[in-house]
This record gives C-alpha cells, sequence and structure tokens, in this order.
C-alpha cells in the first residue's frame, strides 16, 4: 500500500479559478506592498545599525523592571523583549536587549556594554551576556546595499538563464512568480513585526532558489508537452504539464517543509525567524509556479513550433550520462 | 539497456566511499581535535609524553581534517575594524619636515628665512620670506619627491606640491600624491594586519581569522575568547611609544605649546600637561624586546631594549641632556617624566607608572609585537558565548535527525523499495556533505545547519524527479527495464535546470554574505552537488544493481 497524496489520473482544471487565485495574488502583493510602506520593516542591528545583547539569568525576567535598570544610562532607543524556547530549562531565563546606535561610525563601545551589565545585575544578579553583537551605522547602510543588490543579482541571473534555456516568456513568468514570492515575504514580516536581518536576506534568496526549482520543473514538462502536443489549447497543455507534476510538487514540498518544520519547532530560538521565512516562502513559492508563472506565460502567449532547436525530446544534457 | 560498465560502478563508489571516510573524524569530534592539536603543539614546540599519547588518540593514517565550527557555534568573538590610513599621511610628511629644513638652510640666500606654520595635518606649510625665492624653493622641494613605487601608481611622484606668493612672502604647500597616498593606504594595512596577528598570536588561541576586507578594513575572528572587549582591547590600542623632549609642565590644556611642539596630557596624575617637541628623539620601531618586569620598589613595570640604532640615539641625547626631564609618551599620553640621571649607554631601560601587574604585561606584549601604524575604528563586532555555541549545535542535532527521520519515513511509504534505495542515497548524500567539508575545510555555522536540513528536505526531489518519471513510463507499459532507463533519461534534463538555477542563487549568496550566511550558502551549494550525484548517479546504480540481481517481471514504484 502505497501512500499518494495525488490520484493517478489527476484532472484538475488549473485556470478554472484563474481570476481568482491570479486576483488573489495581486492584492496580497499590493497589500504587501502597502503595508511594508505604512508599517516600514523592524531592521535588525545589521540594517539599522546598534547592539543586541542576549542576557540570561536564573532570575524571571521582568521586562518592566530591566527597562527600568536602564532607564538611566541615556542609551536612547531600548528595546526589551523575553525569549521563550521549550528548550529552556526553568532557571534559564533569556531575553534580547537591543540599544539603538550610539554613534556616527563605529559600534558600541565596550565601556557601554559594562555600564549595561552592572546596571542589569541590580534586578538580576546572576545575569550573563551569552551573545553581544553590535554593528555601526556606517557597515549596515553598505549591508543594506549589498542585500538590495544580492536579491536584484539573483533575479537578473534567473532571468537570464531561464531565457536562455527556455524562452523569453518563461523567463519573465518565473521571474513574475519570484517577485511575487519576495514581496509576499517582506509583507509578511512587516505585518508580523518580524526582524529583518542579514539572515532574512539569505532566506529570500533561499525562497528564490527553492521556486525557481519548482518553476523549472514544470516549465521543463511544458517544454516536452508542448512539442508532444503541437496543436493542443496551450491551456490545455499547461493543465495536462501540472497535472503531470502535481505528486512530484506535493511530494518535494512535503519532504521540505516537514525538514523544515522540524527545524522551526527543535531548531532553538536564534534561527527561528530564519527557518520561519523559508517555510513560509516553501508555501508561497509553490503557490507561485502552479498559479503565477504559468499565467503569465499563458498571457504573454509562447510559440507552439519546438521542432527545430530540440531534435531530441530531451536536450543536450539527456546524453552526458547512461 | 540498464547497464553501467564496471568502471563507471568502481568510480562511484569510490567517490562515495571517500567521501564518507572523509565524513568520519566529524563523529569523533573531540578526540580528533585533541589528536590534531596536539600534533600541532609537538610540531612548533617539541614533544612531551601527554603531547605524544593526545596525538596518538587519534591513528595517523586516518584521514583528520574537520569541518570547522563558525564562531556562532564555538563561541568567540568577531571584529570587523577600519583602518583609519589618513593618520600616516600627516606622519609621513612630517617626517620630511627635518630634511626639508635642512636643505631650505642652505639655500637661505635665495629664499631667506624660513617657518612652518601648518599645525601638523597632513599639509605641510612653509613661509618663506622671500617671494622671489620661490622658484628656487619649489625646486628644493621637488628635489624631495620621488617616483610611487606601486604599480598602479607607476610614473607619477609622490608629493604635490605648490606655492603662492602673498604680499613680501611667499607659502609652499606640499602633501602626498594621490597615487602615494594609495600606496601608503596599502602599506599601512599591510603592516596592521601583521601587527594585529602578532597580537592574537601572542595570546595563543586556536586558528584566529585575520583578513583583509575592501580596502581599508581588517576583519578579526578569534574563537574561545571569552568577549569582543577583550580582543578589542587587544588589538585597538595603537601602542605608539616615543621619547619626547620636555620643555614645560602646565596645568592648562589649551596653553600655547608654540610651533613644533605639543601638549600631551599624564597619564596618572589628573589635570597634569606636558609641552614636548613633537618630533620624537626615539620611538618605539626601534625596540627589540619588552618584558613585564619589576622596579627597585618591587612596583610592576616593563624593562624594554633598543636596537643598536635607537641605542645610539638614546644614548647620545641622554649624554646631552643630563638633568632635563624627557618624556615616555603612549599613544599621546605621558606615562612618566622623568629627569635624566645621567648618560644611558647599552639601549636598555625601563618604564615606570601606576601599573598593575596586568597592565604591565599587557603593554609589554603590545610593545613586542610592534605599534599599529593608525588607529583602528570597530564598525562591527560580536561576541557569542561558548554555551549558546553549544545549545545551538545541541538544537541543530536533533532538528536533523527528526528531519531525517520524517523524510525517510515518508519516502518509504510513498516509493516502497524504491524509497528505501533514495534514503541510502540520502544517508550518502549527508556524508558527503560533511566530507566535502571537511575536505575543503568550510566553517559550519548556525544557518549552515539550516542549510543540510533544507538539504535533506530537498535532495529526495532528484530522486522523487526520477521516480514520478518512472512510474509514468510504467503506465505505457514498456517493461520494467525500458521505464526505469527512460525514466531517468527524461527526468534528466528538468533535475539539471531546476539545481542548476538553485546553485546559482548559493553562488550569489557566497559572494554577498560574510561569516554565518556564508556558511549557509557552502552548505546550501554541496548540498546540491552532492544531492544530483547521490540521485543521478548513486540511487541508479544501486538500482540496477537490484534489477539485475532478481530480474523482476514487473516493478511498483
Amino acid at each position: 500500500m502505497r501512500l499518494k497524496f495525488v490520484p493517478d489520473d489527476v484532472n484538475i482544471d488549473w485556470f478554472k479559478r484563474a481570476r481568482l487565485t491570479f486576483g488573489a495574488s495581486v492584492v496580497a502583493m499590493i497589500l504587501s506592498v502597502i503595508v511594508w510602506a505604512v508599517l516600514g520593516l523592524n531592521f535588525g542591528i545589521d540594517f539599522q545599525g546598534g547592539t543586541t545583547i542576549r542576557t540570561q539569568a536564573e532570575e524571571v525576567v521582568d521586562v518592566a523592571e530591566y527597562r527600568a535598570a536602564l532607564e538611566p544610562l541615556g542609551l536612547g532607543d531600548v528595546v526589551i523583549s523575553e525569549v521563550f524556547d521549550p528548550s529552556f530549562g526553568p532557571d534559564e531565563n533569556v531575553a534580547m536587549v537591543r540599544l539603538g546606535a550610539q554613534g556616527e561610525e563605529a559600534s558600541v563601545s565596550p565601556d557601554t556594554i559594562e555600564e549595561v551589565r552592572t546596571a542589569l545585575a541590580e534586578v538580576a544578579p546572576s545575569v550573563e551576556f551569552t551573545s553581544v553583537e553590535s554593528v555601526g551605522p556606517k557597515v549596515s547602510g553598505e549591508l543594506i546595499q549589498t542585500a538590495f543588490l544580492a536579491v536584484a543579482a539573483s533575479l537578473a541571473a534567473i532571468l537570464i538563464y531561464i531565457w536562455l534555456r527556455f524562452e523569453w516568456q518563461f523567463s519573465v513568468g518565473a521571474v513574475a512568480a519570484l517577485f511575487h514570492d519576495v514581496i509576499l515575504t517582506i509583507g509578511l514580516f512587516s505585518v508580523l513585526r518580524i526582524q529583518f536581518d542579514l539572515a532574512t536576506i539569505a532566506a529570500i534568496l533561499t525562497i528564490i532558489g527553492y521556486s525557481i526549482n519548482d518553476t523549472v520543473v514544470i516549465f521543463d514538462r511544458l517544454r516536452e508537452n508542448l512539442i508532444k502536443y503541437k496543436s493542443r489549447a496551450l491551456k490545455d497543455v499547461m493543465n495536462l504539464s501540472v497535472n503531470e507534476t502535481l505528486s512530484r510538487t506535493v511530494m518535494t514540498s512535503g519532504t521540505t517543509l516537514i525538514a523544515l518544520i522540524a527545524l522551526l519547532v527543535l531548531g532553538g530560538d536564534v534561527i527561528r525567524g530564519f527557518v520561519f521565512a523559508i517555510t513560509w516562502g516553501i508555501i508561497v513559492g509553490t503557490y507561485s509556479s502552479v498559479f503565477v508563472a504559468k499565467n503569465i506565460v499563458l498571457f504573454l502567449g509562447v510559440k507552439r513550433d519546438w521542432s527545430k532547436p530540440d531534435k531530441t525530446e530531451g536536450n543536450q544534457f539527456a546524453k552526458i550520462d547512461s | 539497456m540498464l547497464q553501467i560498465p564496471l568502471w563507471k560502478r568502481v568510480v562511484i563508489w569510490g567517490l562515495v566511499a571517500l567521501g564518507i571516510v572523509l565524513a568520519v573524524p566529524n563523529l569523533f569530534y573531540g578526540r580528533v581535535e585533541q589528536a590534531n592539536d596536539a600534533r600541532a603543539t609537538i610540531e612548533t614546540m617539541g614533544a612531551t609524553p601527554e603531547r605524544t599519547a593526545a596525538a596518538e588518540s587519534w591513528p595517523d593514517w586516518l584521514p583528520s581534517g574537520l569541518v570547522n565550527l563558525g564562531l556562532d557555534l564555538r563561541g568567540g568573538a568577531h571584529l570587523l575594524a577600519e583602518v583609519q590610513v589618513e593618520d600616516v599621511y600627516a606622519q609621513r610628511i612630517d617626517g620630511l619636515w627635518p630634511e626639508l629644513r635642512n636643505e631650505l638652510r642652505e639655500a637661505r640666500d635665495t629664499v631667506g628665512t624660513i617657518r612652518r606654520t601648518d599645525e601638523g595635518g597632513p599639509v605641510l606649510e612653509v613661509r618663506i620670506s622671500r617671494p622671489d625665492g620661490l622658484s628656487r624653493a619649489l625646486e628644493i622641494v621637488r628635489g624631495l619627491s620621488q617616483p610611487v613605487a606601486s604599480i598602479s601608481g607607476a610614473g607619477t611622484q609622490s608629493l604635490e606640491v605648490s606655492g603662492e606668493q602673498t604680499g613680501d612672502t611667499a607659502v609652499l604647500r606640499l602633501t602626498l600624491s594621490e597615487a602615494e597616498r594609495a600606496a601608503t593606504d596599502d602599506r599601512t594595512i599591510r603592516q596592521s594586519l601583521e601587527i594585529i596577528r602578532r597580537r592574537v598570536d601572542e595570546v595563543g588561541t586556536r586558528e584566529p581569522t585575520i583578513q583583509r576586507q575592501g580596502a581599508d578594513r581588517i576583519l578579526i575572528q578569534v574563537p574561545g575568547i571569552g568577549s569582543a572587549a577583550e580582543l578589542k582591547t587587544l588589538i585597538g590600542t595603537t601602542a605608539q611609544l616615543t621619547f619626547h623632549p620636555v620643555l614645560n609642565r602646565t596645568g592648562d590644556s589649551d596653553a600655547n605649546a608654540g610651533p613644533g611642539n605639543v601638549i600631551y596630557p599624564s597619564l596618572d596624575e589628573e589635570g597634569a600637561y606636558y609641552v614636548l617637541e613633537r618630533t620624537p628623539v626615539v620611538s618605539g620601531e626601534t625596540l627589540t624586546d619588552a618584558q613585564p618586569a619589576f622596579d627597585q620598589n618591587g612596583r610592576p613595570a616593563v624593562n624594554f631594549r633598543f636596537n643598536p640604532q635607537g641605542a645610539r640615539a638614546f644614548g647620545d641625547y641622554t649624554a646631552e641632556n643630563i638633568g632635563s626631564p624627557f618624556a615616555i609618551v603612549l599613544d599621546e599620553e605621558v606615562i612618566s617624566a622623568p629627569v635624566i640621571q645621567s648618560h644611558i649607554p647599552g639601549g636598555s631601560g625601563i618604564i615606570t607608572g601606576n601599573f598593575t601587574v596586568e597592565e604591565s604585561t599587557e603593554l609589554a606584549v603590545l610593545l613586542r609585537a610592534g605599534a599599529l601604524p593608525a588607529e583602528l575604528t570597530f564598525l562591527e563586532e560580536r561576541t557569542i558565548g561558548p554555551e549558546l555555541g553549544q545549545d545551538s549545535i545541541d538544537a541543530g542535532r536533533i532538528a536533523c535527525l527528526v528531519a531525517f527521520a520524517a523524510v525517510m519515513v515518508m519516502m518509504a511509504a510513498s516509493y516502497g523499495l524504491f524509497g528505501i534505495f533514495a534514503n541510502i542515497a540520502l544517508l550518502i548524500n549527508v556524508g558527503l556533505i560533511f566530507g566535502l567539508l571537511s575536505l575543503i575545510g568550510a566553517t559550519l555555522t548556525l544557518p549552515g545547519i539550516a542549510g543540510i536540513v533544507l538539504t535533506i528536505g530537498m535532495a529526495v526531489d532528484a530522486n522523487v524527479l526520477v521516480f514520478e518519471r518512472i512510474r509514468e513510463e510504467l503506465k505505457t507499459a514498456k517493461g520494467p527495464s525500458r521505464a526505469i532507463s527512460l525514466g531517468y533519461e527524461r527526468a534528466l534534463s528538468a533535475i539539471v535546470d531546476a539545481n542548476i538555477t538553485t546553485f546559482i542563487i548559493a553562488g550569489i549568496l557566497f559572494m554577498l554574505g560574510s561569516g554565518p550566511v556564508r556558511g549557509f550558502a557552502v552548505t546550501l551549494g554541496l548540498g546540491i552537488l552532492t544531492s544530483v550525484f547521490t540521485a543521478i548517479f548513486v540511487t541508479r546504480l544501486i538500482i540496477v544493481t537490484w534489477f539485475d540481481r532478481r530480474r523482476p517481471k514487473t516493478i511498483e514504484v
């Protein structure tokens, strides 16, 4: 008895509710941009400069007490939040203290850290700093630039690669789907006020990598079917291709999600934000491969005579092994 | 159809075996690390019985490469420092003054009297009393200029010189040229790197990373050190030691020092300042040794020794100035200003001050390692405690195991025997990732562990693509052997395209990121390579071998 998520003779019309699904994507994207514009992002120190201190104490964390203790130091904007994780024991009470950037360029001075330590030791005598990270505004400005550049470069690289391997319509469709994933991820981070830092950018790039993976598999099948069924309507060929690869799409997304959920639950709080971003990205990425990318290809239309460049049903890679 | 030549089988299994053998030391991380450390110590410090025993705890015919643990897993400090390269311009220009003064004095008949009018910045300004001698003066100054000694600056001169007539006097200005500044910057960074490396080595921690980043930055990562603040005091101190003649002592920090002089505060006495000649008699570059010691009253002090050149300068100066005070200056603060009691030949001396034992030891380390040519500004610093790192490793390990088990169950439930084949390949895959990481000495970071977990999830993708394809081919009833062969052939283009795009992303991540993010890119990229290899070679070889033995009439995927 086999576990099957998709029946063998699956025959779903993926365009039946095209207006609804595509419309929902467009609306979600617009909402994300609005939220992003209005609320902004909760930038971490990587992008804004500042200092985060992870404290651990035997005493229970009282955020108000911590704040009161730090008040007299006059450090400007101080954000204190308690951290929870199922793996913490009863004497592990963890909090994150975040200070705004203190200077024009440089990171925080050791004296400031010592002052914070002394002040916190008054409310929680056993307090220890398990990590201290500080980024000066000079570097954080550059990091934002690099991050934007990296996302743009990834999209450009994929645009070119897909264009070379398929047709420009596919390439536009694929990149539009990726753009959709990136915007929705940014929107979610903005709404939930999750810290947005360098790791989030890494997560976004991973999402791009995963989502394009998914899209390419469908496109590859589409190309093959376009050669096979020269006279069938493009829409039907697309439905056929999605249906044929559906079992694989569900299976791969399923195994990846299972692995990620294990990491999300058990991997500790330090990387939870990062893993959360990727998990969300896998879901929207799978969705966009099925509902966004091919709709755009359909809209743009595609050439139907594929007989010339591909003499075999595979391509130049088909014979490299065996 | 379903035939794989023997040589290919041997190569595939050979690669798998090699990868796994390379990964094995990581299972005995603590023991191998100890053995490696012991071997390194024996090489530099000689063998002792304990060291030999530690070295032999891991047989030396086995590979001993380990995956480096990143700072976020091992704990340690990370600093990004910017070298204030401009500091050096002023020093360079100031160093030209004595020679320039002498040459201009020799030409006194044409240029008249000379006076230096700048405040010690990157531009040297000299006023001469006879404007008609300007052209001669410029000629002299240009004589000091030299061709720039760098490839990019070839053919240009080291100094930029300009002159200007103002009323009945004229002003000469000279500064370093653009090309010379670039060449100076480069030297400054190299020197700073070298000195930071020496200082960190003096403290003797394991595998520090000290590397140049961009034009004027230095990245320093030291595992195992308690805090970035500790590291900062060690490498952030310039440690410029100089000896200056003392002109005066004052309580006013804004007193007019006069041209060519400077006012430095006293280190111990609050509110006391010394007026000193700006150009030092001897500077710290001529030191050959410095050791912590105690003075005759039993207080902590630092003994030092000059090289012959410094010893001569110091000896001559003390011989000529018995009875007058001189100042020992460290980073623009006067440590002490003793009166010269007698001629000090031999080139050694002692620095006393209000030191604690730790301070005198640290000062000795800094003096021994040499002074930084320029000040450092710290742009970024991170400290991760070792306990937090260990927690992350533990959490990551559990998450990996659970992810592994869940994915394997799902594969076996969905594809039966073929799923089990894929699971074997998955195990091999993770072994290969660790083998490759150890081989290239890559660093495993916390996001890197996430990369491995993600790879576990995604690695089965290539196998899923093939299995799904085989299922489809079976529907058209071609017979199992043909279906397997076609399944692999036709799934290949999707596998290749899908993985190349992800690999591009991993490449961009690698270029963008530093530290943890780069660690993620490495595991993601290697994971793609190994998962494609295991899917299209290893799983296939397993399936073909199984098929050859059993010759099933029908297969179910």
